[in-house]
């Protein structure tokens, strides 16, 4: 008893340190811009570079347009494939993972190749090439946006709600605007801060298609320049996905409590 | 013309019938159930009336319109799941709203019928809770007041209270039983059940395979099963082997004693036929006289207490009989291993 309790608390330690000590010595690090004391300039330098507001704009903006579009393709999909197609969900749930197998760099090196020509042109504009990042961001996010929104579904009994919806003589729209989507609520914010989580930092497709202007390109410029500056963009951008992280937990928090509720009493 | 009818519709899926040539015509405010063991589709044939399968051939009409391929939302048909299907998202009364709202019906219309509907179903005061906060009977109460919101032309229920345990259960069919006198809907009701069935039904649909065995009222069903199916899944009864009928005086021989039958009911006789009787019509005591009286002597095999009832097992030359008799507060029990005698009218008994 003693005994597992120590080892385990060893592990539990030894493991926090693989994690925290790395980041404990960049905090360290990002501190010691100036000789001999402790100073928060690094992160001043940052905050006032407008580049680092215009790209994280950026970046912003395009993972808006990527979750606003990603939501919209696999939510119906999702739910036609529980309704109708059960015997799709395989294949859709393999396609769903290829972004997982297939290395970045190759999948935005097809992505130019293909839709830089005819017909599309969507490099001959910025516009263009914003389309393409989006759509590019759509099938990157798609492994975990897939899941979270397939586990929310099956968390509610698509078809009696379909089916009661539509005896009441709702049409698909109202069923899916009014019924399945906001019953999903949890797993659609989920996959919101995911999807924000993941292109805020993503670097191999930004850089190829729309280059400095996003975030990812930014930070390893930064990176690649200035040294304490460094540091401290890299502890930056861990808090805000810690953040979002912690969002995702309350929110899934929130629902454990509900459905312990709703058990049949 | 029936306000409702099920012309032939059959449904095959892959290669399984799973639902056979079913016909029902039901009249405006009648109560059906559809009765029988599970898989003999009467899921399947509710489902088609709701218009969530379509038959592969046959026909149905309600109020004399075709409605066999309409989709489910221009039916006009109130349906109660068997797990509520409530929406999780929206509070009561937004749920009783629902087909209002889709119906877009005035703001102050559809709140009289909220409070309407909420009375009729007594949770007046859960108006503002959402489905997670009720428990199972009050969010099937719900889910009859948001069907019945709409003033559907057919109120369709599917299993509504095997979710719910047994007192609930009792309480709230006496509840749907009397909203639908009151509202005077034509009603289906899915059930395996018999004593729901029974005791709802102005008439039972008792199906088995696919196709319809019976259809009748309750009474009729039980004391006049149509076929060797509906007799033996409709109460309890015995089937007791018989050794020589003669048709002409209506009698026959069972464990060595002549016993007369009745043939008011002509039916045409299996191979090997059978008398049928019901255990409550057993009589214990002295054999009596008459032109209808049977009597069988044998020993008590076993007493089993059930509570309103007691069940004898009785041994006659080797044919093991259940009786039934009520029980009484000063009851003695006969004894396993006790000689004993039972009494039957000529009227309780049948071949099959
Ligand atoms: N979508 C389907 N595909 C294939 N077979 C089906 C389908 N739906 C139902 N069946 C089959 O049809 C038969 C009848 O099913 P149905 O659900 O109507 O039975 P039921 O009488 O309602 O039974 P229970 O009392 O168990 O609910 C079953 O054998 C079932 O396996
Ligand atoms: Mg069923």
């Amino acid at each position: 008893m003693k005994r597992t309790s120590f080892w385990s608390w060893f592990w539990v330690a030894i493991g926090s340190l693989y994690f925290f000590l790395p980041l404990l010595s960049t905090f360290d690090f990002s501190l010691r811009a100036k000789k001999g004391v402790l100073t928060f300039i690094a992160y001043e330098n940052v905050f006032k570079d407008p580049q680092f507001w215009s790209t994280i704009r950026f970046s912003l903006v395009i993972a808006l347009f990527t979750v606003i579009f990603s939501i919209l393709l696999v939510v119906p999909t999702v739910y036609w494939i529980r309704l109708r197609l059960p015997q799709l969900r395989m294949l859709v749930e393999f396609i769903s993972m290829l972004s997982y197998v297939i290395p970045a760099i190759v999948l935005v090196f097809g992505l130019i190749r293909v839709f830089s020509g005819a017909p599309f042109h969507l490099t001959n504009s910025y516009f263009g090439t914003y389309v393409l990042l989006v759509a590019a961001y759509v099938v990157l996010t798609l492994p975990f946006v897939f899941r979270a929104i397939d586990t929310g579904m099956s968390a509610i009994d698509v078809r009696a709600l379909t089916e009661a919806a539509q005896s009441l003589g709702a049409g698909r729209g109202t069923i899916l605007f009014r019924v399945i989507f906001p019953n999903l609520r949890v797993a659609i914010l989920s996959s919101v801060f995911l999807t924000l989580a993941t292109v805020i930092g993503e670097y191999t497709m930004a850089s190829f298609i729309v280059g400095i202007k996003a975030f990812g390109p930014y930070m390893s410029l930064i990176g690649q320049n200035k040294t304490y500056e460094s540091s401290s963009i890299t502890i930056i951008s861990f808090t805000m996905t810690w953040a979002l992280m912690m969002v995702i937990q309350v929110f899934n928090r929130d629902k454990t409590k509900r459905s312990s509720l709703s058990g049949v009493r | 013309m029936a306000f409702i009818e099920l012309s032939n519709i059959s449904k095959v899926y892959g290669t399984t019938t799973v639902v056979e040539k079913v016909n029902l015509e039901a009249e405006k405010g009648e109560f059906i159930s559809f009765l029988g063991p599970s898989g003999c589709g009467k899921t399947t044939t509710l489902r088609m009336v709701a218009g969530f399968e379509q038959p592969n051939t046959g026909s149905i009409t309600l109020d004399g319109a075709d409605i066999t391929y309409l989709p489910p939302r221009q039916r006009n048909i109130g349906m109660v799941f068997q797990s509520y299907a409530l929406f999780p998202n929206m509070t009561v009364g937004q749920n009783i709203g629902f087909g209002l709202q889709t119906r877009k019906l005035p703001k102050e219309e559809i709140k009289q019928k909220v409070d309407e509907m909420l009375a009729m179903v007594h949770l007046e005061s859960h108006i503002d809770k959402y489905p997670y906060q009720l428990s199972g009977g009050q969010q099937q109460r719900i889910a009859l007041a948001r069907a019945l919101a709409i003033n559907p032309a057919v109120l369709l229920l599917d299993e509504p209270l095997s979710a719910l345990d047994a007192k609930i259960r009792v309480e709230l069919r006496l509840e749907i039983r009397r909203i639908q006198q009151t509202m005077g809907i034509t009603t289906i009701y899915v059930t395996h059940d018999q004593e729901e069935a029974m005791l709802l039904s102005d008439r039972v649909v008792v199906m088995s395979q696919g196709h319809v065995e019976q259809i009748g009222p309750p009474s009729r069903i039980y004391n006049y099963p149509a076929t060797e199916f509906v007799a033996q899944f409709v109460g309890q009864l015995n089937l007791l082997p018989v050794s020589a009928v003669d048709m002409a005086s209506a009698t026959c021989t069972v464990a060595g004693h002549t016993i007369r039958f009745e043939t008011s009911v002509a039916r045409e006789l299996s191979e090997s036929p059978r008398l049928a009787i019901r255990p409550e019509e057993l009589q214990i005591g002295f054999p009596a006289a008459g032109e209808e009286a049977n009597t069988l002597s044998g020993e008590i095999a076993s007493v089993l207490f059930l509570g309103a009832i007691v069940r004898l097992r009785v041994l006659v030359n080797g044919v093991l009989i259940t009786a039934d008799i009520f029980n009484e507060r000063n009851i003695t029990f006969p004894r396993a291993g006790d000689e004993i005698v039972l009494n039957f009218s000529k009227h309780a008994c049948w071949l099959i």
